[in-house]
C-alpha cells in the first residue's frame, strides 16, 4: 500500500469519481434517512429532527415486530429451500464436463435477463387457480379417476367427487416459492465457486479410503465448502429479507413482509421518520448477518471460500 | 478363474484399454504384478502410466479388458470397495482434519472398533516417523511431513497394493533421495506390494524391483532395473532409461550362425552376436567407452577417433562430448577417481574411444 504516497495525484484522480458517486448517491441519502429516523412528522412534508427514539420504540410494537419476525422466517425458509435445491445443482454443474459448465451457469443466470416484475407475473400465471400447475393436477386427477373407473373402483369416489383446484397463490408458501425462484442464482453461484476450487483429489482420497459418495459429501465436501455455503446463505438471505415485489404480488393480506410496511410508510402513510427507522432496523439485522458470516469465515481459515 | 492365477500374482491386467476422446491413453496393456513386489511404471508424460494407475484404483473404468486384484475381477467394483489405496501426487491431505483424524479416516469409515483404530493409527504414524504429530494441523507441516501423513493414511488400511502416483515429484532433490531409500525400507518392513508411477527413470531404477516402461499407451518392456539398463529390447527403452549413444545401420546374417554383420556409417562393418536383418540400431552406454590418448585399437574392441568438444563435470564423474565426424557427438563417461591427477582430457584433445564388442547393443525395433 505504499505506491499511492509516491503518486498522490494519480491516487486522488482515481479515487475521486467513485468516492463522489458513493457520497452523493449513497452516503448522503442514507445519512438523511438516518437523521429522519430520529425526527417527528410535522404537517404533510416537514420533518422535525429532535433526536426522539419514538420511531424505534414504535417498531417494537407487536404489530410491526410480528411482521419483522415473519419476514425473517419467510426469508429464512426461502434461503433454506434455496440451499436444498442449490447445493445439488451446484454439485451437478461442478462435476459436469469442463466445456459444458459455462453453458449450465448461463442457464442459471438466464432469468436475470428478464424483468423481475414480468417473472413474478409469469409465476402468477403458473400458480393461480386456473394456472398451469392446477391444469396438470386436474389432468392427473382425471387420469387417476378414469383409471379407477376402468378397474371398477369408480363408485367409491376415492379421489373425491370432483377436482378442487389447489390455492397456490396469495399465501406464505407462494411468497417463499417466489423468493426461491428469484434468489436461487444467488445461492448457486457462490456454492459453485467454492466447489470449483475444491481439490478433486480430496474427493478421490475419501473414496479411495472406503467412503461412499454420501459420506464423502458429509465428511469432506460439505466441511470444505462451508464458507461457500455461508456466503450463499447470507447473499440469499439479505435480499430475500428486504424483498418487496414478491410478497406484494404473490402474498396474501397476512403475508406482507417488512419491505411492504416500509414502502407504505413512505407512500400511503406519509410517515418518513418511521419508515426510516424501520429501514435502519432492517439494515442492522443485515449487518448482524454479515458479521456472523465474517466470524465463521475467520474461524475456518483452512476451507475453500467463495 | 482364480485357480488360473498363481498364488504370488496380486494384480493381473488383461488387455486393458482406455480412450479419452480421441486420445488412446492406455492401449491393450497386459501385465502381472507379484505379491510383495516394488513395481514401477515409468514413461514420459502422457504415456498412460497415471491412467493405468487410476484404472487400478477405480477412478477410471477401462473401455476394454479387465483388472484382477488378488484374483478378484474388479469390473464394476467402485474405488471405495477396492483392496488398494493410493498416495496422491498432491498428497490430498484433508485440510480440515488434524494428522490423527486424517490417518484414522479410512478405519472410521470401515467402522473398526475404537481401540483398534487408535492402535493402528499410532502404529502407522510410528512407521512414517510422525509420532508426536497427532494433533498437528496439515498447514503446520512441511511438504515432506505432509507426504508422510498421506503415506500413513494409506498404509493404515493395510491395502493389498499401495499405488503411488509420482510421490516424490514435489520434494527437493536432497529430500527426494532420502525419501527414495526410506520408501524402499518401508516397503520391506510392511511387506505391502508397492506400485509406483514416475516419469523419473533414475528414481525407478533405484527403487523398484521390476519396472515396466510405457510409451504411447502400451508397455514396451518389463524387466528388473539391471536388465532394463543393460539389455533394453528396443530403441525407445534404450534411449529412455539412462544415457546412450545410438548408431543407425543395416544388418545381414554373417557366415557363422547366430552372428550378424552390421554396417554403420561411423563404425564401419561389425560382426556381432545376434540375429537380425534390415535396418537396426547399435547402441553403447557412455560409461562403457574407454578414452585414451594412444592411437590404434585393442583386440576385440570397437574403436573410434574424435576430438573432445565439451566436458561436463559432475563431481564423481565427468561426461565427455566427442566429435566423431557427422551427426550427434559421442557421449562418454569418465570416473574422477584420482584427486590430484588433474584432468586426463581437455577440450580440443584428439582421443581414441574404444569399447568391447560385447558391450554393444543390437536393437531391431
Amino acid at each position: 500500500m505504499e505506491p499511492w504516497r509516491k503518486a498522490p495525484a494519480v491516487f486522488v484522480a482515481n479515487l475521486l469519481p467513485p468516492a463522489a458517486w458513493l457520497g452523493v448517491f449513497f452516503v448522503l441519502p442514507l445519512s438523511l434517512l438516518w437523521l429522519y429516523s430520529f425526527g417527528d412528522k410535522v404537517g404533510i412534508t416537514g420533518i422535525d429532527i429532535n433526536w426522539t427514539l419514538a420511531n424505534y420504540a414504535r417498531a417494537a410494537d407487536p404489530l410491526y415486530l410480528g411482521i419483522l419476525i415473519k419476514s425473517v422466517w419467510i426469508a429464512g425458509a426461502a434461503t433454506l429451500t434455496c440451499l436444498m435445491i442449490g447445493l445439488p445443482v451446484a454439485l451437478a454443474i461442478s462435476f459436469a464436463p469442463r466445456h459444458v459448465q459455462p453453458w449450465l451457469l448461463l442457464l442459471i443466470i438466464l432469468p436475470f435477463w428478464t424483468n423481475l416484475l414480468i417473472r413474478t407475473y409469469a409465476l402468477i400465471a403458473v400458480l393461480r387457480t386456473n394456472g398451469h400447475v392446477n391444469y396438470v393436477l386436474e389432468w392427473l386427477w382425471s387420469a387417476g379417476d378414469g383409471l379407477l373407473n376402468l378397474i371398477g373402483l369408480g363408485g367409491y369416489q376415492i379421489l373425491g367427487t370432483g377436482f378442487t383446484p389447489w390455492s397456490l397463490l396469495y399465501n406464505d408458501a407462494a411468497v417463499v416459492t417466489g423468493l426461491v425462484y428469484v434468489h436461487l442464482p444467488f445461492m448457486v453461484l457462490p456454492l459453485y465457486a467454492a466447489l470449483y476450487r475444491l481439490d478433486r483429489s480430496l474427493i478421490e482420497a475419501s473414496l479411495d479410503l472406503g467412503a461412499g459418495h454420501l459420506r464423502t459429501f458429509f465428511y469432506v465436501i460439505a466441511p470444505l465448502v462451508l464458507p461457500g455455503i455461508a456466503s450463499g446463505v447470507i447473499i440469499t438471505f439479505i435480499p430475500a429479507l428486504g424483498a418487496y415485489l414478491t410478497p406484494d404480488l404473490l402474498g396474501g393480506t397476512d403475508s406482507q413482509m417488512i419491505a411492504n410496511v416500509i414502502e407504505r410508510q413512505f407512500k400511503a402513510a406519509n410517515d418518513w421518520p418511521f419508515g426510516s427507522a424501520l429501514s435502519f432496523l432492517l439494515m442492522y439485522i443485515t449487518f448482524f448477518g454479515l458479521a456472523v458470516r465474517s466470524l465463521l469465515a475467520g474461524r475456518r481459515g483452512g476451507g475453500v471460500s467463495a | 478363474m482364480a485357480s488360473q492365477i498363481s498364488q504370488d500374482t496380486i494384480i493381473r491386467i488383461e488387455g486393458v484399454s482406455k480412450k479419452f476422446g480421441r486420445l488412446q491413453a492406455v492401449d491393450n496393456v497386459s501385465m502381472e504384478i507379484k505379491r510383495g513386489e516394488f513395481f514401477a511404471l515409468v514413461g514420459p508424460s502422457g504415456c498412460g502410466k497415471t491412467t493405468l494407475l487410476r484404472l487400478l484404483a477405480g477412478f477410471e473404468t477401462p473401455d476394454a479388458g479387465r483388472i484382477l486384484i488378488e484374483g478378484r475381477d474388479m469390473t464394476g467394483v467402485t474405488a471405495n470397495h477396492r483392496p488398494v489405496n493410493m498416495l496422491f501426487q498432491s498428497y490430498a491431505i484433508f485440510p480440515h482434519m488434524n494428522v490423527e483424524t486424517n490417518v484414522s479416516y479410512g478405519l472410521k469409515i470401515a467402522r473398526r472398533p475404537r481401540d483398534e483404530i487408535m492402535a493402528r493409527t499410532e502404529e502407522a504414524l510410528g512407521l512414517v516417523k510422525l509420532s508426536g504429530y497427532e494433533k498437528s494441523h496439515p498447514d503446520e507441516l512441511s511438504g515432506g511431513q505432509r507426504q508422510r501423513v498421506a503415506l500413513a493414511r494409506a498404509l493404515v488400511m493395510r491395502p493389498a497394493v499401495l499405488l503411488l502416483d509420482e510421490p516424490l515429484s514435489a520434494l527437493d532433490a536432497k529430500l527426494r533421495e532420502a525419501m527414495q531409500l526410506e520408501m524402499v525400507h518401508l516397503q520391506k518392513t510392511v511387506g505391502i506390494t508397492f506400485l509406483i508411477v514416475t516419469h523419473d527413470q533414475s528414481e525407478a531404477l533405484s527403487m523398484a524391483g521390476r519396472i515396466a516402461v510405457m510409451h504411447q499407451g502400451s508397455v514396451r518392456q518389463i524387466a528388473p532395473p539391471g536388465e532394463l539398463y543393460e539389455a533394453p529390447n528396443c530403441r525407445f527403452v534404450a534411449d529412455f532409461i539412462g544415457k546412450i549413444n545410438l548408431f543407425e545401420g543395416t544388418a545381414r546374417p554373417a557366415d557363422q550362425p547366430g552372428r550378424v554383420r552390421v554396417h554403420t556409417e561411423k563404425l564401419g562393418i561389425l560382426e556381432l552376436q545376434g540375429d537380425a536383418e534390415g535396418s537396426v540400431t547399435l547402441a553403447v552406454r557412455p560409461e562403457k567407452i574407454i578414452i585414451s590418448h594412444e592411437p590404434g585399437g585393442l583386440e576385440g574392441q570397437i574403436s573410434l577417433h574424435g576430438t573432445v568438444m565439451d566436458i561436463a563435470y559432475f563431481g564423481g564423474h565427468s561426461k565427455l562430448f566427442i566429435d566423431i565426424g557427422a551427426g550427434q557427438p559421442l557421449m562418454a563417461e569418465i570416473t574422477n577417481s584420482n584427486r590430484n591427477g588433474g584432468p586426463r582430457v581437455a577440450p580440443g584433445d584428439r582421443v581414441r574411444c574404444g569399447w568391447r564388442a560385447v558391450d554393444t547393443l543390437l536393437l531391431t525395433e
